[in-house]
């Protein structure tokens, strides 16, 4: 009895997010960023600088090459660039980080011929998926914060029951395989048994820095580059973790509803 | 400031006799981690604590040597660190009851990854067929459940032997996961492997930083800023209350209290967005630094008092009504007995051994940090060893943690001082480090030789309970499954490294 009405305290909590921006959601560290205009500058230094920039990531996410840019699928956010080049680099707090291909983490962006296609299969693929979604998450070797914060998503406040999207235990069932962890040795087989028991279609999220390309653990004997040489991965979310918002972003990245990361430009 | 580590050398013959005397008179074995060099030697270390110190009996493997007498007959809890040891090191120890490889079931002749030495392995593949298929027995069989799980949960396999009549046993594989981390930690200077410490165990971010970044002070003879204790104590007891209510949402999801699930979740939730306003990250990475921590908090004590407040009003407002729900409390009253012997003779750690009696509590016993200075009751124990116990103790600790916090925010309010890290000279030596993360005691042995990291060896609380994990069942291994996984609330991360 006490129960019910406990249920109605605090009113209202429940995210609008995507169909109203959140204010938390974009107060958050959700990525980084080159800052506009300071490519050249970066660029035009000595070799000694250059390299020296480059030594300021702990997993080699920046690359001075014929420009600056960050590979957002490495970069963990540790604020290292930022605290010593804070005239180079930036967070960005906005949680749309999730791109279509890999190269797409790449800021800033250059334009990619391939990408109008692989969107367009995408959403040919996915055009039959349209009423409930049904996910299927799988930790391929996690630091365990990723599984908080995909569990997250059907707290009160992120609900994504509310827009018809809901976890599943049997892959026969899952529409969407979400994947956490860098892809260990150990984790390999049994990863890709779970890819093959769901049916087609089927859309695959690498969710993390880790499950992008490793993060700050591999290379390990025993840990992979990310989860994208197991399984064929549709959507990246970078983070380390990927707050729920970014996660959120990425799933209906992948099921058509919402554009990526950088998409308009 | 760092607790006395005592250590005694022994011969490779003597190690298990010395351990076993040391435990016989009083001491709790904590842990026994090995490190390989470069001329093919290896070291071995037990840890003994007692509530005032953290003892280590030391011995040398020299080069060629593949064995040594094993702890674990005379000294049972030894018997998961000897596996792991085996599956990193190839050493046996010999006379161990069960070898099955634990963390990295590998092929005999298989290269080893021998953390410590410089050159290792680039690959390693898994070997299922290292691993000792099922007790044996006319009529038993095997129930496998995972590594992939049904829901949203860290990879790992259990194992359900039965034979029909017998009460099931629970077999727990979890080396699916394993990462490789004790090596990788060789590859970073001091500044970056605190990212990676963060990382062995993602939800407990905090507490990992902390033990690595005191080992290092303890290197350099660094005391951090008072202003810093106080902001990693706000942080640590944070992450603490994030931890707990995890394992609270995970009993009352399984026990279908869908408004109290949904209350917990939005009061976890509410933890984690705390978190990320006073430092920009949601699991308080990147707070702590060797030296100190990285900066001020990101609100104002006063701020961050009236957050702290309301968080605490909430929880203990729904834990209240939570822990007076008969339904809830049936569920759990009786369920995964942790007999208080078996956990006493074990060193069960954190609310685990707490939920069946045991006092042991690192910021207690060889209180370190800010909570020198604001003082911690030792909480009401709980001995019933129960799901019921272990959940109580939570609820407690809650309580206690969010105290301790407004405490370290009234001392910030008051300090004048602008100083929050000091610097740190490159490491030299061996030195152990502990703290009490949300699951426990966890260890950290930092080796270093000018400057460069030799081994860093994690200890987490969850892999010294999970041994205990299987002995918590009774009769009804899969109605009670989910009730006696979230109450020991162990992370996986954390135990196949
Ligand atoms: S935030 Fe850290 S990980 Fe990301 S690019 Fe900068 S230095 Fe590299």
């Amino acid at each position: 009895m006490a129960w019910v009405l406990r249920g109605l305290r605090d009113g209202v909590v429940t995210s609008r997010y995507p169909r109203r921006p959140d204010g938390y959601g974009d107060g958050y560290r959700a990525a980084l960023s080159v800052v506009e205009g300071a490519d050249a500058a970066a660029v035009d230094g000595h070799l000694g600088e250059k390299a020296a920039l480059a030594s300021l990531c702990p997993t080699g996410a920046i690359e001075v090459g014929g420009r600056l840019s960050v590979d957002r699928g490495r970069c963990i956010l540790c604020g290292r660039c930022v605290e010593a080049r804070p005239d180079l680099f930036a967070f960005d707090p906005a949680p749309e980080v999730a791109t279509l291909t890999r190269r797409a983490l790449l800021v800033p962006r250059e334009h990619d011929d391939a990408l109008e296609l692989v969107r367009s299969e995408l959403a040919q693929r996915v055009r039959v998926l349209r009423r409930s979604i049904h996910i299927r998450h799988v930790d391929a070797g996690s630091d365990g914060s990723e599984e908080w914060e995909v569990a997250a998503l059907t707290n009160p406040v992120y609900d994504v029951q509310r827009l018809g999207i809901f976890f599943t235990a049997s892959p026969r069932h899952a529409d969407v395989l979400l994947v956490t962890g860098v892809g260990t040795a150990g984790m390999a087989e049994p990863l890709r048994r779970t890819f093959e028991a769901m049916p087609e279609p089927k859309v695959v999220l690498a969710a993390g820095t880790d499950a992008t390309s490793g993060g700050l653990v591999y290379p390990t004997y025993a840990s992979g580059a990310g989860i994208g040489s197991i399984v064929p991965v549709d959507v990246w979310v970078p983070g380390s973790p990927p707050s729920p918002f970014s996660l959120l972003h990425g799933i209906l990245v992948g099921l058509g509803l919402l554009s990526e990361a950088g998409s308009e430009t | 400031m760092s607790p006395a580590f005592v250590s005694a050398h022994v011969e490779p013959s003597r190690l298990a006799r010395s351990v076993a005397t040391a435990v016989g008179d009083g001491g709790r074995f904590a842990g026994l981690v090995a490190t390989a060099h470069d001329d093919g030697s290896t070291d071995l270390r037990a840890l003994v604590a007692t509530p005032s110190e953290l003892a280590t009996i030391e011995t040398v493997l020299e080069p060629g040597v593949r064995g040594y007498p094993a702890l674990t007959p005379l000294v049972a809890s030894a018997g998961w660190y000897e596996r792991e040891i085996h599956d990193l090191f190839g050493i046996e120890p010999i006379g161990h009851p069960r070898l099955d490889p634990l963390i990295l079931p590998l092929n005999a002749d298989d290269q080893r990854p021998r953390p410590g030495n410089r050159e290792g392995p680039t690959h390693l593949e898994p070997d299922a067929a290292a691993l000792s298929s099922h007790l044996g027995g006319e009529g038993v069989f095997t129930i496998p459940y995972g590594p992939v799980r049904s829901g949203v949960f860290e990879s790992v396999e259990y194992l359900v032997e039965t034979s029909g009549e017998e009460i099931p046993h629970l077999r727990t594989r979890v080396y699916h996961k394993h990462r490789g981390l004790d090596r990788r930690f060789g590859d970073f200077q001091v500044a970056d492997a605190v990212l990676l410490a963060e990382r062995v165990e993602g939800t407990a971010s905090v507490a990992h930083a902390t033990a690595f970044c005191q080992a290092i002070e303890a290197l350099g003879g660094v005391d951090p800023p008072r202003n810093a204790l106080l902001v990693r104590l706000v942080h640590a007891e944070l992450e603490r209350v994030a931890v707990h209510l995890d394992s609270i949402i995970r009993h009352t999801e399984g026990a279908g209290q869908a408004v109290a699930y949904a209350r917990m979740s939005l009061h976890k939730e509410g933890v984690l967005r705390l978190r990320a306003r006073l430092c920009g990250h949601r699991f308080g990475r990147g707070v702590v630094v060797p030296g100190g921590v990285a900066g001020p908090l990101a609100l104002s004590p006063a701020e961050a008092t009236v957050e702290v407040t309301r968080i605490d009003r909430a929880i203990a407002e729904d834990g209240h009504a939570l822990m007076a729900t008969p339904s809830f409390l049936d569920r759990l009253r009786g369920t995964g007995i942790l007999p208080r012997q078996l956990a006493f003779e074990h060193g069960a750690l954190g609310p685990v051994g707490r939920g069946s009696g045991l006092a042991a509590d690192v910021r207690i016993e060889r209180s370190y940090g800010a909570y020198q200075f604001l003082g911690l009751e030792a909480a009401a124990g709980f001995a019933e060893g129960d799901a019921l116990a272990r959940q109580r103790v939570r609820i407690e600790e809650i309580s206690q943690a969010l105290h301790l916090v407004r405490q370290a925010l009234e001392e910030l309010r008051r300090s004048g001082s602008a100083t929050w890290s000091h610097n740190v000279p490159p490491p030299d030596g061996a030195a152990w480090s502990s703290v009490e993360a949300p699951q426990g005691e966890l260890v950290y042995l930092v080796e270093a030789e000018s400057g460069r990291l030799v081994r860093v060896k994690p200890r987490s609380a969850s892999f010294h309970n999970l041994a205990l994990f299987a002995q918590a069942f009774r009769g009804d291994i899969f109605t009670d499954f989910v009730f006696i996984e979230a109450s020991f609330g162990l992370s996986i991360a954390g135990v196949a490294g």
